[in-house]
């Protein structure tokens, strides 16, 4: 197995690690059971400009890369451009994962719209194409493996 | 500082100077089919023959109880898928342990496919297995035991003998994969009442490619490769002559080497000690004292093992992990989850395995080193936040 010269650069060099205080919203995805968590914390102002993300992430070097990358794409983006944030994307942009790593990138979609979520919920809104997450760390499986072709 | 330390030797071992000096001969002009009656053939069947001896003696048993093979896996399927095609008219029951290597668990699973029953008997939570479980899963219709000497991953070393004793007693064949335990450890297969046993020589600075079974006498045992008159029409195939003389030469080795296997154990005691201490949330896997002289596998609570070993690998240390995302699959090593670890703890493993090559300075780098790393990736760990914050709470 082979990682691409990116996903070595987000790993050894990962972008927005840590937390915000305050955050506008967080999210969690992944469960310890498949030795991946994911949490993203995100700072959106009140045009519904993310300001600033930043990410936790317990996983192997494919899941730290894809929160390093997710988190970058999606900086001073407005909401409605974060949610198009595909796995698909963030994958490309690494220039690819090795097959038995794409669901790391289905946590990182995922964890950002956890944060999304949590972000309209306190704030008592509806985001067009925005569905509750499945409940995150507590819960069973997550992986629903979307292999590239 | 060298540039690389190499701690994974329970995956693959440096092959020693002296046994590519003993094979060179072999690889070139001593190229002699052993099966051929001329001066060319018996030349090499001399040499293998010599090979068989030496390692025949090493274990206690007679030489034409060793067959060579192309390693430890072939061996353990040979053993297992001969057993049960030979006795499956007596029963089709094989016993095994929840911690065997996948040469042998696969084997049992592609057996119970076709109609074998496989009980697999628990261990502790230091890996050894659980003996009264063992007896009370034995029936009249069982016909293998097969349990490892040693574990690859945890070096837990098994209670080979009373498990032999246990099987003897019942008129049950007993195999055990002693691909770890071979060279490191002394190993008697009259005094610990084996009857089939797998080797192979990369793990104890030989050849890759190379292994055997060890058949005691009164079996019987049916080839699991047809073909030829080779090795006593029980394992076709033109010999793998400098392989089996580079075996034979590692054998020769390591019985030395094993007299000094007290300086691994302490220089392995060192690196867990230190760890221990000087790591948080650091725990140690697999039996303290009934443990491979050179394997250290330790768990750090909140991280994940694939990028520790990436990082590690950085500054030059080749380590090995238990977690899902280095092996392939979504589960971490079944070893692990079988001592009761959670996934998290499975997930955190790194498997250090020493040589006699491994200096004390090395292991101070790779203490240094695991430091930085262990911080660094906690740092990064929403499960270190959690755990941190509920601490505070408390
Ligand atoms: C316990 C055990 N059994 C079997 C094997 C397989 O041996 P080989 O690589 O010679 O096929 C190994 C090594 O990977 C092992 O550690």
């Amino acid at each position: 197995m082979q990682y691409s010269e990116k996903v070595m650069d987000h790993f050894t060099n990962p972008r927005n690690v840590g937390e915000l205080e305050d955050p506008s919203g967080t999210g969690t995805v992944g469960n310890a059971k498949c030795g991946d968590i994911m949490r993203v914390y995100l700072d959106i102002d009140e045009n519904g400009i993310i300001q600033d993300a930043k990410f936790k992430t317990f996983g192997c070097g494919a899941a730290v890369a894809t929160s390093s990358m997710a988190t970058e794409m999606i900086k001073g983006k407005h909401i409605s451009d974060a949610l198009k944030l595909t796995n698909r994307s963030v994958m490309e942009a690494l220039d690819g994962l090795p097959p038995i790593k794409v669901h790391c990138s289905v946590l990182a979609e995922e964890a950002v719209r956890a944060a999304l979520w949590d972000y309209a919920e306190k704030k008592g809104i509806k985001i067009d194409g925005l569905e509750k997450p499945a409940d995150d760390i507590h819960d069973g499986h997550h992986h629903d493996l979307q292999e590239s072709d | 500082m060298p540039k690389t330390i190499y701690l994974d030797n329970a995956a693959t071992t440096m092959m020693s100077r002296e046994v590519l000096d003993a094979m060179m001969p072999y690889l070139t002009e001593k190229y002699g089919n052993p099966s051929s009656i001329h001066s060319f053939g018996a030349e090499s069947n001399a040499a293998c023959e010599d090979a068989r001896k030496k390692i025949a003696k090493f274990i206690n048993a007679k030489d034409n109880e060793i067959y060579f093979t192309s390693g430890g896996s072939e061996s353990d399927n040979w053993a297992i898928k001969s057993v049960a095609y030979m006795k499956k008219d007596k029963g089709k029951h094989i016993i095994t342990s929840g911690i065997e290597h996948h040469a042998v668990m696969e084997t049992c699973e592609f057996l119970a496919r076709d109609g074998f029953e496989i009980t697999s008997v628990g261990v502790d939570e230091n890996g050894i297995i659980k003996l009264d479980e063992l007896r009370k899963a034995i029936r009249p219709d069982t016909i293998l035991i097969t349990v490892m000497y040693a574990n690859n991953e945890i070096g837990t070393i098994q209670p080979i003998r009373e498990i032999g004793e246990i099987a003897r007693s019942s008129g049950i064949i007993f195999h055990t994969d002693a691909v770890q335990a071979f060279g490191h450890i002394p190993i008697d297969v009259e005094k610990d009442n084996i009857d089939l046993l797998s080797a192979s020589a990369h793990k104890v600075h030989g050849p890759k490619g190379v292994g055997l079974l060890y058949i005691r006498n009164t079996i019987k045992l049916t080839p699991l490769i047809h073909g030829g008159p080779h090795e006593r029409k029980r394992r076709a195939g033109t010999l793998n002559v400098p392989g089996i003389v580079g075996f034979g030469k590692a054998t020769e080795l390591a019985r030395e080497s094993m007299k000094d296997a007290s300086k691994i154990t302490e220089k392995r005691n060192y690196l867990i000690d230190r760890i221990l201490k000087e790591i948080p949330y650091s725990r140690l896997n697999g039996d303290r004292d009934r443990r491979l002289p050179g394997n250290a596998n330790i768990s750090f609570m909140y991280i994940e093992g694939e990028s520790m070993l990436m990082l590690v690998d950085m500054k030059g240390i080749a380590a090995s992990t238990g977690s899902a995302c280095a092996s392939g699959s979504l589960d971490p090593s079944h070893v692990l989850l079988a001592i009761g670890l959670p996934h998290e703890t499975a997930h955190g493993s790194l498997r250090m395995t020493l040589s006699e090559h491994t200096t004390k300075e090395e292991l101070d780098y790779t203490v240094e080193t695991l430091k930085g790393v262990v911080d660094r990736l906690r740092s990064m760990s929403p499960l270190y936040e959690d755990a941190m914050k509920e601490n505070k709470e408390v």
